[in-house]
């Protein structure tokens, strides 16, 4: 297995009387897409946000390590991480509609972030920023580039924050919820432009999404979040038909989906009972106070993440009664 | 620094935007007149030397002449004989210099506390709000009257009084501006993408705050060139040029028999002042979509 271009581990990110995230593990390696899903508040933004250091006021990185390329990010400066962001690591956010600046031209923000991280004369950058203008195939870059973002679509918009983030080749990009904002008919354009960038540039992706029609199309591997845990990991194929873990079997089946026999049409959706915050202090399993089968044993310690087949992990103690009970002694 | 450089070009109000706000701006007459009479204003300050060679402080007539009395002296002359007409355009010269330069200096001493403390916010702008209201708390004319007591009774003395009197306002409006764009997406996109601070309060954030505080120039000038006509009044500004304040001043005595000398600079305070203040309704009109959007 080739070295994973990001690694994390054990990421724990403290607010002062919250942990949103805790112990998170996964990695990235070069030109794989990796999708984390979860429901708001499971921590996934957060995460991303941790990963660029980025984080809100309040918040921290109370332990663990990023390491990018071989170098663990928590530990580097700001100056330092200024280098990083934007040239080597990138992120795409959620509202391409709010994320340019109003009062400057597309292209004025490609050319400034070329010419902040690659030297580039102002002749040059622009000419760059025409090339990339036209990689996110936006139609008529010569003419785009002197438009101001109010006078494109939500589409376009997200295609020019795409060649913003892209311009200087970074190796990993972290997409949150890219398509969240966009019509269902631009959606799927805009991820295949991300996999098309992926391939040809041979960057990492790390895919942030609540939408599992998204995962199991565009994802390499994917990430289920629970309460800011990591709580099943695997290939979109497993965890979309064969979950192990019940979380990730809850939010399949609350999910309209158009494979046969699971349409909406054929009964009701079914929820999950209770909301995300009844996590919050919890003790053992974070999923346990809604979880359908929660047993004595899933109060006690946060559930490890249990290799249940080769490239599939779940962390429910339920699905290894003997592991459960090692990590009770 | 990079960003210093950028700066001039950041600081162009977008074209599409300046079109637009332009386009607003023609079609409000009040903002149109006031700005040609502001215009001719500059004309003819600029053109006193032409226009009148000689110092306006020189006796040149004889005194108490009224207005259209003699042709040579269509405003009279006052109780020394020197030329209203004259002292009114000279006036002209130093109102406007000190509205301008006070105006100019008030808003940089403004633009820079209040972006960095709107900006950073937590203590560094706990710090400077305190010192904004240091200026604020005492009567803002008294505290004039004592910077340019304490100083040279000079024109840069006080414009930099004048400056220092009225710089708060301006700091508070870009705070406050600064403080709601910070939260906006796409500073956190800039930040996203490796940029510094400077950077991003210089080319992200500024250009975006400038539309409120175009409007409030207007009317700090209003105000700087109210502030040096109640200095020139009481006596307290450069007794070596001629300003509407010291004509009015000078006037004050002779009210009931020769009224003109206190109302012709009168009128020309009244007239700049309003001008000044329309301007700046106008300007807010074109320059904020959403009101120009309901006409």
């Amino acid at each position: 297995m080739t070295v994973p271009l990001l690694e994390v581990h054990d990421l724990t990110i403290a607010f002062p009387a919250a942990w949103p995230v805790r112990n998170l593990s996964f990695s990235v390696a070069g030109g794989e897409t990796v999708a984390i899903v979860g429901e708001s508040g499971s921590g996934k933004s957060l995460t991303a946000l941790a990963l660029m250091r980025l984080l809100p006021g309040a918040a921290r990185i109370s332990s663990g390590r990023i390491d990018f390329v071989g170098q663990d990010l928590v530990t580097f400066s700001e100056p330092a991480m200024r280098k990083v962001r934007g040239a080597r690591l990138a992120m795409i956010f959620q509202e391409p509609m709010t994320s340019l600046n109003p009062v400057l031209t597309i292209g004025a923000q490609i050319v400034d972030v070329l010419r902040l991280h690659e030297n580039l004369s102002r002749r040059a950058a622009r000419a760059r920023a025409i090339e990339l203008l036209d990689l996110v195939r936006v139609a008529d870059p010569h003419r785009r580039i002197d438009d101001y973002p109010h006078r494109l679509s939500g589409g376009m918009r997200q295609r020019v924050m795409i060649a913003i983030a892209v311009a200087c080749g970074p190796r990993l990009l972290i997409a949150d919820e890219p398509t969240t904002a966009l019509d269902v008919t631009i959606q799927a354009q805009v991820l295949d432009l991300l996999d098309g960038l992926r391939r040809d540039l041979g960057m990492g992706l790390l895919l942030i999404t609540h939408d599992l029609s998204v995962v199991g199309q565009w994802a390499d591997r994917v990430i289920v979040m629970y309460a800011g845990c990591k709580v099943e990991e695997g290939v979109p194929d497993v965890i979309l038909h064969r979950p192990r873990h019940p979380y990730t079997e809850g939010l399949l089946a609350a999910s309209p989906r158009t494979a046969e026999g699971s349409s909406y049409r054929d009964g009701l959706l079914r929820e999950i009972r209770g909301s995300i915050a009844s996590a919050l202090g919890e003790q053992g399993c974070p999923f346990r106070p809604r979880c359908p089968k929660a047993a004595p044993a899933c109060t006690l310690a946060p559930p490890p993440a249990v290799v249940v087949q080769p490239g599939h992990l779940a962390a429910c103690p339920v699905l290894n009664p003997r592991q459960a009970r090692d990590a009770v002694a | 620094m990079a960003a210093v450089v950028d700066m001039a070009e950041t600081l162009a109000v977008p074209q599409e935007g300046r079109r637009r706000a332009f386009r607003a701006f023609l079609s409000n007459p009040a903002g149109v007149i006031s700005l040609a009479f502001l215009l001719c204003a500059v004309a003819l300050a600029l053109a006193a030397p032409h226009l009148y060679p000689e110092d306006p402080l020189s006796m040149v007539a004889r005194p108490f002449l009224w207005p259209g009395q003699n042709a040579s002296y269509p405003l009279g002359t006052d109780s020394l004989g020197r030329d209203v007409a004259a002292g009114v355009v000279w006036g002209t010269r130093i109102s406007l210099l000190v509205g301008f330069c006070a105006m100019a200096l008030g808003i940089s001493l403004g633009l820079l506390v209040g972006a960095v403390a709107g900006y950073f916010g937590g203590r560094v702008d706990d710090a400077l709000v305190k010192f904004i209201e240091i200026f604020q708390t005492p009567p803002s004319f008294v505290l004039l009257v004592v910077l340019v007591a304490i100083a040279q009774p000079a024109i840069s003395t006080v414009i930099v009084a004048i400056a220092l009197v009225t710089w708060p306002t301006a700091a508070r409006l870009v705070r406050a501006e600064f403080r709601s764009l910070r939260e906006k997406d796409f500073v956190m996109a800039a930040r996203g993408l490796g940029y510094g601070h400077a950077r991003i309060i210089v080319r992200e954030i500024l250009p975006n705050a400038l539309p409120p505080l175009i409007v409030s120039a207007s009317v700090l000038v209003a105000t700087a060139i109210l502030m040096e006509a109640a200095l020139s009044f009481l006596g307290l500004s450069d007794p070596n040029v001629v300003s509407w304040g010291s004509m009015i001043g000078a006037g004050r005595e002779l009210l009931r028999t020769a009224w003109y000398l206190c109302a012709v600079p009168g009128v020309a305070i009244v007239l700049t002042v309003l001008a000044l203040n329309l301007l700046g309704d106008a300007l807010n009109d074109s320059l904020n979509p959403r009101v120009s959007a309901k006409r």
